[in-house]
């Protein structure tokens, strides 16, 4: 278990004026008695709406925030009072707070990073080329950061985060902003990074695909409390997200046609398409059983969709 | 011992790593130091102007009075040279940044003052040490080892003294995000209260000042200590020479306003 917290808490005090002079002051829990555990090597994604209490959640893993209760370890230290020893052994990306140098070239933040962390040249070295070669960072290493694009720049924040070979990664919304083709770079970067297997890494995100595509594990926090730990499957199983199967067919639907396992959902288009909402049975079976009593003209299979989930998930919550 | 060392070479490469990066923008830093360096140049003849005509004050005459002028220059320029821009806290603090320096391996407060260092304080800073050595010079010393000794040392303190007034200062940021200029009237008020011998001043404003904030440590007591001089205001010899205590108490107190600021930062959303 390479993080752990028990009823993790985080309370501003929040000043509002009433009145000319007086004011009232107010305690709001931006993060509410959380319980987490992750074991070495996981990939867990951390979600939840605007506000909802993750990046509050990650400063007080990464010893930026001193929590106002609770307990918390992250590689066995306690992150505020042991902030630098930490420091060595975990990397961080927050999105908006860069962690090179602005005005210096790529590869002079790199070799700030390697006397900072004070990582030895052949280790320092071999990450470098290792991030290079994934993330194709040589065509713009010689490059001043200000003048580097996002996608690059996120690039180069997340070896930063990698050359000092932490144990942990804390990636704050990684993907934001960026266009289609630097989200992938990022992505499969990531699932390489994951499929080694010996970096945990704990991402927020908003962005769907990235759930998808990375996250086994998700955590979904509201209000500052978990809602939701487990798999995206759970999740699914959780809220009864089905899959859904669309057929356009050659004669029209017939009226009060039941099928074992399905649901029929809406008839359209002079009954010549039907959408069916899957029930228990499998995908396969409901097909066979379909092509048997109507003539197909096409048919389709939509898994459920993250986003109907997460969006009823929050709606649920609020 | 090592550690140390390594931890110090660190900071040197991040330092030049700044200088560097203000480099990048050459004309404004060329201009910055050619600026700094005619200002610098105007305020000793400045000082040497106006102590050309009167000079003597509250019972000191010039070279004494300049002796005490000049322990106040280099005690404030080099503090404002090493802590001078942490004011600028409340930019990192406002927008979040601290965040970045609180997720590496050293200390935020040496991060801090090495980030937001700035060239033109080099010049300031040698300005007042030159000013202190032609200071030293001019005025009427009965120099022994030990005053050899605390005239090296007294700069120093001084330095440490006003370093830790800004540093004090600047985390006030950590509770008042708008902590406008209140702290100013203690490092810069301070600067110009110590540029003068304290009996100038009259009351309670001089006791408070001199002893209660510790101000006559930075100029005035180490002034007297260096002339062989008696305190007009009565204190005995003994208080003049604490000096370096001085700074080293006001070091601590500063230091425990970090700590427990760093503790009450909240960082801003995402």
């Amino acid at each position: 278990m390479i993080i752990s917290a028990r009823g993790l808490r985080k309370d501003f005090t929040v000043t509002r004026k009433v009145g000319r002079l007086r004011r009232e002051r107010h305690v709001v829990s931006a993060v509410d008695g959380v319980d987490l555990t992750v074991e070495r090597g996981e990939l867990l994604g951390y979600i939840g709406p605007n506000g909802a209490g993750k990046s509050t959640t990650l400063k007080m893993l990464t010893g930026v925030l001193t929590p106002s209760g609770g307990e918390v370890r992250v590689c066995g230290l306690e992150p505020v009072a042991k902030r630098t020893t930490l420091a060595r052994r975990i990397g961080v990306v927050f999105g908006q707070r860069s962690q090179l140098w602005w005005d210096l070239p790529l590869e002079d933040s790199f070799s700030l990073l390697r006397h900072i962390y004070r990582v030895p040249e052949g280790d320092h070295a071999a990450r470098l080329k290792q991030c290079s070669d994934l993330l194709g960072l040589d065509e713009f290493r010689h490059t001043p950061v200000r003048q580097l694009s996002l996608g690059q720049r996120m690039r180069g924040e997340l070896t930063a985060a990698l050359l000092h070979g932490p144990e942990v990664l804390f990636l704050d919304e990684p993907t934001i902003g960026l266009d289609v083709l630097s989200k992938q770079a990022v992505r499969s970067f990531l699932t390489d990074l994951d499929r080694r297997g010996d970096t945990t890494v704990v991402l927020t995100t908003h962005d769907l695909a990235d759930i998808e595509k990375l996250c086994r594990r998700l955590v979904v926090i509201d209000h500052g409390h978990v809602v939701h730990d487990g798999t995206l499957d759970e999740l699914h199983a959780r809220y009864r997200s089905r899959r859904i199967i669309v057929a356009d067919l050659d004669t029209p639907w017939p009226e009060g046609l039941t099928l074992p396992g399905a649901v029929v959902t809406s008839v359209e288009a002079d009954a010549r398409r039907v959408t069916l909402t899957l029930d228990g049975a499998a995908a396969g079976e409901v097909v066979a059983a379909l092509a048997q009593a109507v003539s197909l003209r096409d048919l389709s299979v939509q898994e459920p969709n993250i986003e109907d989930v997460v969006s009823r998930l929050y709606r649920d919550e609020s | 011992m090592a550690e140390i060392l390594e931890t110090t070479r660190v900071y040197g490469r991040v330092l030049r790593a700044q200088v560097r990066s203000q480099a990048q923008y050459r004309t404004s830093m060329l201009l910055e130091i050619l600026g700094s360096m005619v200002v610098n140049g105007l305020d000793i003849a400045t000082v040497f102007v106006l102590f050309s005509v009167t000079g003597a004050l509250g019972g000191f005459n010039g070279t004494e009075v300049l002796l005490m002028t000049a322990l106040a220059a280099a005690g404030f320029t080099v503090g404002d040279l090493v802590a001078g821009s942490s004011d600028r806290l409340r930019e990192y603090v406002r927008s979040g940044l601290f965040d970045s320096l609180l997720v590496r391996p050293l200390s935020a407060l040496v991060q801090l003052a090495v980030i937001t260092f700035a060239l033109r304080r080099v010049g300031r800073a040698a300005q007042g040490l030159v000013l202190y050595v032609v200071a030293l010079c001019v005025a009427d010393i009965p120099w022994t080892v030990g005053r050899v000794l605390f005239a090296v040392i007294v700069p120093i303190s001084g330095a440490v003294f006003f370093a830790s007034l800004f540093i004090g200062g600047a985390t006030v940021a950590f509770w008042w995000i708008e902590s406008g200029e209140v702290a100013n009237a203690f490092t810069y008020g301070g600067r110009d209260f110590t540029s003068y011998p304290s009996t100038m001043y009259g009351g309670w404003f001089r006791d408070l000042f001199t002893l209660g904030l510790g101000f006559g440590f930075v100029a005035y007591f180490p002034g007297l200590v260096l002339l062989g001089k008696p305190d007009p205001l009565g204190l005995p010899t003994a208080v003049a020479w604490c000096s370096p205590l001085v700074a080293v108490i006001a070091a601590c107190v500063a230091a425990v306003f970090w700590r427990i600021g760093v503790r009450h930062y909240r960082s801003t959303g995402s």
